[in-house]
C-alpha cells in the first residue's frame, strides 16, 4: 500500500460507504457480530462460526459476515446486526449459535424477523443525519 | 418476500407482566382476521427500556413508538397503521407524556431518541480491524481537514467553540490544555492518550478502543498538529488484551496507509505513536504518575504545577487526554464546534458514555447528551431495577465519587451538577443499588479499593484511608460509636487538604456521602446495631419462624456448620414434625438456609 493522498482517501470513502450501505435487492446482505470483550465472553466467536457454517450449508453466497465493536447491550450479548435488502436494519440479541442458524434460515432466506430476539436500536446514526 | 411492516412487541419481563404476550396474540389475530398477515409480521422483542410506559409496540419502517398499549388497541393499530398507513396518534410516545394533539404528519412527531452516539458512533457499524471501513464512515476526513485547511490556532479555536471538557474525570477544558502546550516553545512535544481506566465497573474506554481504535489515532494526530508534536503514546492497561490487539492492528494499518508516519497526506507533517502497557495500578491513571510510568519510572504522582501541558513527558510539553475526550475530536472538526456545543448543558457540552451496572435490568454502555437525568438513564434506558426491587441509590464517579439518592434522580447530569449533588462525573461508571444493598458495605468496598491502590508516597492518603476503613469495619461489626462520625469527618478534611494527588484527596468522598446522605442508615448501624438492608453479617441474626416451619429439615441439610437442629418438642398443632432451630453461636450467616427453605420460614433479624 502506497501512502494515501487526499484523493485516495475520498475514493476509498465513497467506495466503502457505498459497499457498507447498499441495500438494493440484488446486492449483498451484511451480518455484523458484536465482538468486544463482552460479546466474545458470551460466545460471539461461536456465533460467528455458526453463521459461516450455516450460510455454507445453505449455499447462500451474497452475505458478508463481519465483526464490530461492542454495541453496548452487555446484558444480552452476543448482539448481531443484520442488514438485508427490503428488510429493516435489525439488531438481534442473545444470539447463540443456534439462534444464528435460525437467523440464516428465517431472516436471510425466509425474509422474516426472528421472534424473541429482535432488539431496539439504541440511537440514530449521527453520520447519516 | 419480505413484509411491508414489522410490528415489534416488547416482551421483556417488565412489559410481559403487563400483558405484552396478550397484545402480541391479539395483533397476530387481528392481522389474520383483517387479511393483512402477509403485509405485517408481528414479533416479540427484548426489553425497550421504558418499562414504566409499557407495554410498548414499535412499528417499522416508520419507527412509530406506541406506549401504554392495551390488547384492545390491536385492531386500531392494524386497521389504521398497517392498512391505512396512518399513525395512531393517541398511543404515540410524546415528550413529557402530554397527550397533545399532533397532526399525524410523520415529520411533526417527535420520536423518542434514547441515546445519542458520538463517541460510540462506529460501534456496531464498522469492523474495527479494517481501516477502510473506518474511512468509509468519514474516518480520517477530519485529519485531512485539519492538516490541509486549518492552522493550529484554528484547530484549538474549534475545540474551544465546542466546549469539550476532559472525560477522564476532572472535566478540564480540552482547548486550554492544547493551548498551553501549543504556546510552550520546545523542539519536542508529546501527545498522550490515557487509556488506563481503573475505576471499578467502568469499561467505556475499553469498548471505545475495541470498537473504534482509529478514532483515537486520528484525534491524537489532530492534537499533535495543533500543538506541534510528532510523537504520541497510548498508555493502556495490559489486561485489556483485545483493545491492545485492535489498537496494534489499527496503528499498523494507519502506517501502511500513511495516515501515521512521515509526510501525512503529502503535507510534510510527521506523527507516529507507540503503545505503552500499564500493569494496572489505579494510581497510574493519574496523569503525572502515568507519565512517570511511560518514562520507565515507578508510577507515583508528582506535585503539580508544573502541569504536563507545560512540562510533561521527559520535561517536554505534553497534552494528555482521556480516550473518550479524543473520540469526540474528529466529529468536532468535521461537523464543527458549534454543532457539538448545541448538544448538552450550558457548561457541559456533548455527550457522555456511562457504564451502567449493578442491580439494573439492562446493564450496558449508554451514551446520552449531557443534561439527561439519572431517572432517564436508569429507568428509561436501563429499564429500572432488576427483579422488581426498589431503587435505593446510584454510585457515580468511582472510588472518588459519591452515592446519589432518590431525591437526586431528576438532576440533569453534567460535571457541575454532579459535584453540587455530592458526587462527581468521574470516568462514567454508574453502579445502581437496590434496597438490599447496604450503604456502609458499599462504602467499605470503595475505601478498601482506594487503600489498596494508594501509592504510599504521602502519609495523609496512606494512613488516612486506612483509618477511615478501620472505623467503617468497626461500625459494620456493631462496635461503632457516635464519636466515629466526627473522626471520619476530621480525617477526611485532613486528607482533602494535604494529600499529594487526587486519589488521596478524593478517597474520603464515598464515606462523606454516607454521612451526608445516609445518616439514618449509619445511625441504625451505630446506635441500634442493626443493618436495615440485611447485609452486615455481625448485625444480623438468622432465625426460623416456629409456626410456619413444617420440620422438613432441608435447611439443616444445607447448613455447612451444622447449626440447625430439630427442636426437642412435640410437633406444633397441625404439623407432622417439630420445628427446627438455629444455634446463633454456631451460625456463620451464610444464608444457605434462607435459600433452601421453600416456605420462607428462615428470616434475617
Ligand atoms: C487516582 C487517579 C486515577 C485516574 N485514572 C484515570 C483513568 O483511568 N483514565 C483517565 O482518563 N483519567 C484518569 N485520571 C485523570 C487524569 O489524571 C487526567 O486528569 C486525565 O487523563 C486528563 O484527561 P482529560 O482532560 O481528557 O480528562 C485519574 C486521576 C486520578 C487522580
Ligand atoms: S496516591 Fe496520591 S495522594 Fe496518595
Amino acid at each position: 500500500m502506497s501512502k494515501l493522498t487526499l484523493a485516495d482517501l475520498k475514493k476509498i470513502r465513497d467506495e466503502k460507504n457505498k459497499e457498507m450501505t447498499r441495500r438494493d435487492a440484488d446486492k449483498e446482505i451484511q451480518v455484523v457480530v458484536g465482538m468486544g470483550t463482552c460479546g466474545i465472553a458470551s460466545g460471539a466467536k461461536e456465533t460467528f462460526s455458526a453463521f459461516i457454517d450455516e450460510l455454507d450449508k445453505s449455499h447462500v453466497n451474497d452475505v458478508v459476515v463481519k465483526q464490530t465493536g461492542c454495541m453496548g447491550f452487555c446484558s444480552v450479548e452476543p448482539t448481531v446486526r443484520v442488514i438485508a435488502p427490503e428488510m429493516p436494519d435489525t439488531i438481534y440479541n442473545k444470539v447463540s449459535a443456534e439462534v444464528a442458524r435460525r437467523i440464516v434460515k428465517e431472516h436471510i432466506i425466509g425474509r422474516k424477523l426472528v421472534d424473541d430476539h429482535v432488539f431496539d436500536h439504541p440511537s440514530r446514526d449521527i453520520l447519516t443525519q | 418476500m419480505a413484509y411491508k411492516n414489522y410490528c415489534l412487541v416488547c416482551a421483556g419481563t417488565g412489559c410481559h407482566a403487563n400483558t405484552g404476550e396478550e397484545i402480541y396474540q391479539e395483533l397476530v389475530k387481528k392481522a389474520r382476521d383483517l387479511g393483512v398477515e402477509k403485509d405485517v409480521q408481528v414479533v416479540k422483542t427484548g426489553c425497550f427500556g421504558f418499562c414504566e410506559k409499557g407495554p410498548i409496540v414499535k412499528i417499522l419502517p416508520e419507527e412509530a413508538f406506541y406506549v401504554h398499549v392495551k390488547p384492545s388497541d390491536a385492531e386500531e393499530l392494524i386497521k389504521e397503521h398497517i392498512i391505512k398507513g396512518r399513525m395512531v396518534n393517541r398511543l404515540l410516545y410524546k415528550e413529557d407524556d402530554k397527550k397533545t394533539d399532533t397532526q399525524g404528519k410523520i415529520d411533526d412527531i417527535k420520536f423518542y431518541q434514547k441515546q445519542l452516539r458520538i463517541v460510540l458512533r462506529n460501534c456496531g457499524f464498522i469492523n474495527p480491524e479494517d481501516i477502510e471501513e473506518y474511512i468509509g464512515r468519514e474516518g480520517y476526513q477530519a485529519l485531512a481537514k485539519a492538516l490541509t485547511d486549518m492552522t493550529p490556532d484554528q484547530i484549538v479555536e474549534e475545540i474551544k467553540k465546542s466546549g469539550l471538557r476532559g472525560r477522564g474525570g476532572a472535566g478540564f477544558p480540552t482547548w486550554m490544555k492544547w493551548n498551553f502546550s501549543k504556546q510552550s516553545s520546545s523542539d519536542v512535544k508529546y501527545v498522550v492518550c490515557n487509556a488506563d481506566e481503573g475505576d471499578p465497573g467502568a469499561y467505556m474506554d475499553r469498548s471505545t478502543i475495541e470498537g473504534d481504535p482509529h478514532s483515537i489515532i486520528e484525534a491524537m494526530t489532530i492534537a499533535a498538529k495543533a500543538i506541534g508534536a510528532s510523537q504520541g503514546f497510548v498508555y493502556i492497561r495490559a489486561e485489556y488484551q483485545l483493545a491492545v490487539q485492535r489498537l496494534e492492528i489499527a496503528t499498523k494499518q494507519a502506517r501502511e496507509y500513511g495516515v501515521l508516519g512521515k509526510d501525512i497526506f503529502g503535507t510534510g507533517f510527521d506523527f507516529d505513536l507507540e503503545i505503552r502497557l500499564g500493569a494496572g495500578a489505579f494510581v497510574c491513571g493519574e496523569e503525572t504518575a502515568l507519565l512517570a510510568s511511560i518514562e520507565g519510572e515507578r508510577g507515583i504522582p508528582k506535585p503539580r504545577p508544573p502541569f504536563p501541558a507545560v512540562k510533561g513527558l521527559w520535561g517536554k510539553p505534553t497534552v494528555i487526554n482521556n480516550v473518550e475526550t479524543y473520540a469526540c475530536v474528529p466529529m468536532i472538526i468535521l461537523k464543527g464546534g458549534e454543532w457539538f456545543a448545541s448538544i448538552g448543558t450550558e457548561k457541559s457540552k456533548g455527550t457522555k458514555v456511562f457504564a451502567l451496572t449493578g442491580k439494573i435490568k439492562n446493564s450496558g454502555l449508554v451514551e446520552v447528551p449531557m443534561g439527561t437525568t439519572l431517572r432517564d438513564i436508569i429507568f428509561a434506558i436501563g429499564g429500572g431495577i432488576k427483579d422488581g426491587k426498589k431503587f435505593k441509590a446510584v454510585q457515580t464517579g468511582g472510588p472518588s465519587g459519591g452515592v446519589l439518592t432518590t431525591e437526586k434522580l431528576d438532576t440533569p447530569i453534567d460535571f457541575d451538577n454532579l459535584v453540587a449533588a455530592g458526587s462527581m462525573m468521574g470516568s462514567g461508571g454508574m453502579i445502581v443499588m437496590d434496597e438490599e444493598d447496604c450503604i456502609v458495605d458499599i462504602v467499605r468496598f470503595y475505601l478498601d479499593f482506594s487503600v489498596d491502590e494508594s501509592c504510599g508516597k504521602c502519609s495523609p492518603c496512606r494512613i488516612g484511608g486506612r483509618k477511615i476503613l478501620n472505623i467503617l469495619d468497626k461500625i459494620a461489626e456493631g462496635k461503632g460509636e457516635m464519636d466515629d462520625i466526627k473522626k471520619i469527618k476530621e480525617i477526611s478534611e485532613a486528607m482533602k487538604r494535604s494529600s499529594l494527588c487526587a486519589l488521596g484527596q478524593t478517597t474520603p468522598n464515598p464515606a462523606l456521602s454516607l454521612i451526608n446522605f445516609f445518616y439514618d442508615e449509619l445511625l441504625a448501624h451505630i446506635q441500634d446495631k442493626k443493618c436495615p438492608a440485611g447485609k452486615c453479617k455481625n448485625l444480623l441474626s438468622f432465625s426460623i419462624v416456629r409456626n410456619t416451619c413444617i420440620g422438613c429439615g432441608l435447611c439443616a441439610k444445607k447448613c455447612p456448620v451444622n447449626a440447625i437442629t430439630a427442636e426437642d418438642c412435640e410437633p406444633l398443632p397441625g404439623k407432622k414434625k417439630p420445628p427446627f432451630v438455629i444455634d446463633g453461636k454456631k451460625c456463620i450467616k451464610c444464608g444457605e438456609c434462607i435459600a433452601a427453605c421453600k416456605f420462607k420460614s428462615v428470616v434475617k433479624l
